[in-house]
């Protein structure tokens, strides 16, 4: 009902519009062409003036109203890097951005036709041109500068003793895993994944270092200030690993993984706190197109102290030992009755194909 | 000039090309022209324009419609709206859209404004009106290209078309089409049909724009009239020639992209796959070794290039609606051509910094940001070149001038935060978020469309010897420039809270759900100047029939060739010779004169420019 008349409202809309239109074209021709020109003129180079007040007023109004909203502190030393390259480029274009808006808007109205103006006929000025060439170049030059010297530092190697963390994405989830006490990532190879067989990551549990290696769906836990290399790949499509608050992004491609790394600053607590939020969890977002679910493609990140993370890491149980109970010393002592060997029977025979 | 030895050759040319030359052009349209051949298949470069833009015009209601869609979407996550299902069953089922179809929505929006409206809308449109008649040809090299230029993109529109309405919808993986997504129809729904008659229809659309761009390239090297040699030629013609061999240098390679595209999908190749294991089948793919960056590589080679050809007419239809109506010379010509050449070259050395964080080499990266941010020095030579033509000028504000200053005054903003996304350090946290969706709309969509604006009302009164509405224009100007900064300059703070594109709703989203209200007035914004983009349609074609009359060859008093045609001309454009050239076109306010046309000869006493 209320579309109805919605619509209604803007087809009435329009047959005003249309009705004033038409009669002011007819008033036009009366009053004659040079005298409503004139007035038009008059009239838009007013609202160019307005515009370019009310304008700049607008843009600081806007700020002030979001930037409440927007980036919050940096939770890593990258972030914080990347923040300041920000506030120097916000203050580089907002200057050229200021003044370039007013004198265009300026001139406009200044220069607005008048009958007795006569123009000044100024086809070029090659000192002028070098000039607005000169200086653009330099003030790129700065920013090209600062920006190489951040961005080398972000994608140079990892410190030593990083954490190492794998990462991939599927269509709509992600998948963590970690290298285990062995610090090595066990072998996989996609045609033996298999979400029937619990293998979502295709492990070879014939390698040996893969059988102590912790695959995780639910949230990665990340130790403050120790860094972190994300070891990222993808299942399906391109998925992208984009940590807002980390400031960080990188794509997870299928067949060529990728990495990235960073340090974060601030437990998830801390950011509770800091943001005044208690819901303030540090959500991981896909930022590449990757189906129907792209949307709700979400994961989670916990960022603990050295102890909480050992602590939670002492409770995880190796995926192999998941997929291979018998292989389980906890469950070994316990008496096994005939079915469930042979139901884990049958899942060996099932991983070994 | 050393032209002038050249351009013996197309004054001969001209005269073979028509018995046109002689007698009054009206007395000859008789010639077996027929309803066929005057409207449908026509080969006059006049009609083709308006074809291009009359198709660009209901492609750009259907995309703008799209968007609409997808906005209530966004503004309203939690709301169902019936009369959505009852237009379009099952893609809003209980009123709500259906994430398929949202991304198809997206998909088109992105697709048919960037392709069908402001390249072959745009163009198409320009090209084929502005170059015969502002270099002095009675018509485009080959009209017979021509006229095919316009019926492959006519069969690019069909095919798109039919692609809305097959079983498993359209392509839904973005404008990008990014493989795997794109190639594997388990990936999404979207991959399958509605992909391959994406790609037919892209690659007929490819054929289009190739056949229109040879013939702009060789209609301005080889056709112009006497006297007008290169450097006299008006801004809008360096313009359309730069776009033109943009589009043909880069047209191709973005085919080749979608081929291989297809061999993957239907051939069993393994060009951009490889590790694949699909859910949705339970299955891994048997292709190994591929790539799916290199798709990357192959859309953005096209891709970045496509953005100035969007961009460069309208600049070009800019800077000589700036100087006609500011009644002063363009400043700096020689800057203005020499800052397109760069800007053309440079769009071809660019195109990685769509890719800064797909895990392209860092260092590659880093010649990426130079290359880039070089882009932004050619851009703020012709920012400093408009503002100083208005300088002491005297000026007009047709509607025409108006979408122009608009024009300069989007450009200025959307060029600015490309010096942020190009700086790769700030694209980490930028990229494919509303930050981007922000730059690029408000510097290639909105500034483009204000170009075409502008063009289209200061041409109408050739097309079609009558006035649009002024009243109807101002208006649509004013809300159009409001509503375009309501709608996308919030947007860029969304994208740097990080907010991603390509979402559907963030309400389940602790880190972005902070923008619900904002969402909602955009959204609305968004609708409003939907609707006075309508007003424009319809005042652009009540105006065809009805618009005041024009009265005199040249309106708004301007030195260029187009003005010397009789209000309508007829095919092959001058009924008697073709006018021979002696000046540039900018003698405005020369020696205390208001204009001196392209036509009159250089005086004696006259001061050298
Ligand atoms: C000062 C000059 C410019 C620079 C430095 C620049 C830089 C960039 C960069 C780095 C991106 C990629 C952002 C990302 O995806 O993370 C981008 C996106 C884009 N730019 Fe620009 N840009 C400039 C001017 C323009 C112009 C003049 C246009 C169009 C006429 C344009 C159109 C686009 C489009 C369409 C995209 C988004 C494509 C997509 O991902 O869908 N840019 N720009
Ligand atoms: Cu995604
Ligand atoms: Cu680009």
């Amino acid at each position: 009902m209320s579309t109805f008349f919605l619509i209604a409202i803007f087809l009435l809309g329009f047959l005003v519009t249309f009705q004033i239109a038409k009669a002011s074209e007819y008033v036009g021709i009366l009053k004659g062409e040079k005298k409503n020109f004139e007035q038009n003129n008059r009239i838009n180079g007013f609202l160019l003036l307005a515009f370019l007040v009310f304008g700049l007023l607008g843009v600081y109004w806007c700020n002030e109203a979001l930037k409440g909203r927007i980036l919050g502190e940096a939770a890593s030393e990258h972030g914080q890097n990347i923040d300041r390259m920000l506030y120097i480029t916000i203050a580089v274009t907002g200057v050229v951005f200021v003044i370039t808006q007013i004198l265009l808007f300026w001139f406009a109205f200044k220069y607005q036709y008048k009958e007795t103006r006569k123009v000044y006929f100024f086809s070029h000025d090659n000192k002028l041109e070098l000039i607005w060439t000169v200086v653009p170049a330099i003030a790129l030059s700065v920013l090209v500068g600062f920006g190489l010297y951040y961005w080398l530092g972000i994608t140079g190697d990892a410190p030593k003793g990083a954490l190492e963390v794998e990462i991939t994405g599927k269509q709509f989830a992600w998948i963590y895993r970690y290298p285990g006490d062995d610090k090595i990532f066990g072998k996989k190879y996609y045609k033996n994944i298999s979400d029937a067989e619990d293998n979502s990551l295709g492990i070879l549990w014939d390698d040996k270092s893969s059988q102590d290696d912790i695959v995780n769906e639910q949230a990665m836990y990340l130790v403050k200030n120790r860094p972190v290399k994300l070891i990222i790949g993808a299942r399906d499509v391109i998925h992208d690993v984009g940590l807002s608050h980390f400031r960080m992004k990188m794509d997870a491609v299928p067949g060529t993984p990728t990495t990235m790394w960073f340090t974060p600053l601030y437990t998830t607590k801390e950011m509770k706190k800091m943001t005044n939020n208690p819901d303030f969890v540090y959500e991981i977002s896909c930022d590449q197109m990757c189906g129907k679910g792209h949307f709700s493609m979400k994961g989670l990140i916990e960022v603990v102290t050295q102890e909480e993370y050992d602590l939670w890491m002492a409770r995880q149980k190796p995926k192999y030992l998941a997929v291979f109970p018998d292989k389980d010393p906890a469950n070994a002592k316990k008496d096994s009755t005939v079915a469930t060997a042979a139901a884990v029977d049958t899942l060996k025979m099932a991983a070994s194909k | 000039m050393s032209n002038e030895a050249i351009l013996q050759k197309p004054a001969d040319a001209v005269v073979t090309h028509g018995d046109h030359r002689e007698g009054n052009g009206h007395s000859e349209h008789h010639h077996k022209e027929t309803f066929i051949s005057k409207y449908v298949f026509s080969m006059d470069h006049k009609m083709i324009a308006k074809q291009f833009l009359i198709t660009g015009i209901i492609w750009a209601i259907i995309g703008g419609l799209f968007s609409v869609l997808f906005r209530l979407q966004l503004g309203y996550p939690n709301d169902s709206f019936p009369i959505l299902e009852t237009l379009l069953g099952k893609w809003a089922k209980g009123g709500k859209i259906q994430p398929e179809f949202y991304y198809a929505l997206v998909t088109m929006h992105g697709t048919v404004l960037v392709f069908f409206v402001l390249t072959a809308g745009l163009s198409g449109t320009f090209a084929n009106f502005l170059i015969p008649l502002q270099i002095g040809a009675r018509d485009m090299a080959s009209p017979f290209m021509n006229m095919l230029s316009y019926w492959f993109f006519w069969a690019a529109s069909v095919v798109m078309i039919s692609s809305l309405f097959v079983e498993t919808g359209p392509a839904s993986g973005g404008w990008t089409s990014y493989p795997p997504l794109s190639a594997l129809g388990g990936a999404s729904e979207g991959s399958k049909t509605g992909m391959d008659l994406w790609l037919i229809s892209m690659a007929l659309f490819v054929v289009s724009s190739l056949l229109g761009g040879l013939n702009y390239i060789s209609t301005i090297l080889n056709m112009r009239t006497k006297g007008m040699s290169m450097t006299r030629v008006p801004l809008t013609i360096w313009a359309l020639f730069f776009t033109a061999v943009l589009g043909v240098l880069s047209f191709p390679v973005l085919l080749s992209g979608f081929i291989l595209l297809l061999f993957d999908r239907h051939g069993g190749t393994s060009f951009y796959l490889s590790d694949i294991y699909l859910a949705s089948t339970q299955q891994a793919l048997p292709n190994e070794g591929g790539s799916a960056i290199l798709y990357q590589h192959l859309f953005w080679f096209l891709g970045h290039p496509e953005v100035y050809i969007i961009l460069l007419p309208a600049m070009g239809m800019v800077s000589e609606i700036m100087s006609v109506n500011s009644r002063k010379p363009i400043f700096g010509y020689m800057a203005m051509i020499g800052s397109l050449f760069a800007i053309t070259i440079l769009a071809f050395l660019v195109w990685a910094h769509h890719m800064f964080v797909s895990g392209l080499n860092p260092f590659l990266g880093s010649v990426f940001v130079l290359l880039t941010l070089l882009i932004a020095v050619p851009s703020a030579i012709k920012v400093f070149n408009w503002l100083t033509t208005l300088w002491r000028g005297n000026i007009r504000f047709t509607p025409a001038m108006l979408f122009s200053i608009g024009f300069v005054s989007l450009f200025i903003s959307g060029g600015l935060t490309g010096i942020f996304l190009g700086n790769s350090t700030l694209d980490i946290h930028l990229h494919d978020t509303y930050f981007v969706v922000a730059h690029f709309h408000i510097v290639m969509g909105v500034a483009s469309f204000f170009g075409l604006f502008a063009g289209v009302y200061h041409w109408f009164p050739k097309m079609y010897g009558r006035y649009l509405n002024n009243t109807m224009a101002y208006l649509h100007f004013w809300v159009t420039l409001i509503g375009a900064y309501l709608i996308f300059w919030p947007m860029h703070y969304e994208g740097l809270a990080g907010m991603p594109r390509r979402y559907m709703d963030f309400s389940q989203w602790v880190s972005f759900n902070q923008f619900g209200d904002l969402n909602r007035f955009i959204s609305i914004v968004s609708i409003i100047v939907f609707a006075v983009q309508l007003l424009f349609v319809f005042n652009f074609f009540y105006s065809i029939f009805k618009g005041r009359r024009v009265t005199t060859s040249n309106p708004w008093d301007s030195n260029t060739l187009e003005w010397t045609t009789p209000i309508r001309p007829g095919h092959g454009n001058w009924p008697g010779e073709i006018p021979e050239v002696h000046r540039w076109p900018y003698d405005y306010g020369k020696d205390g004169r208001e204009f001196i046309p392209q036509t009159e000869p250089v005086g004696a006493q006259e001061t050298a420019h």
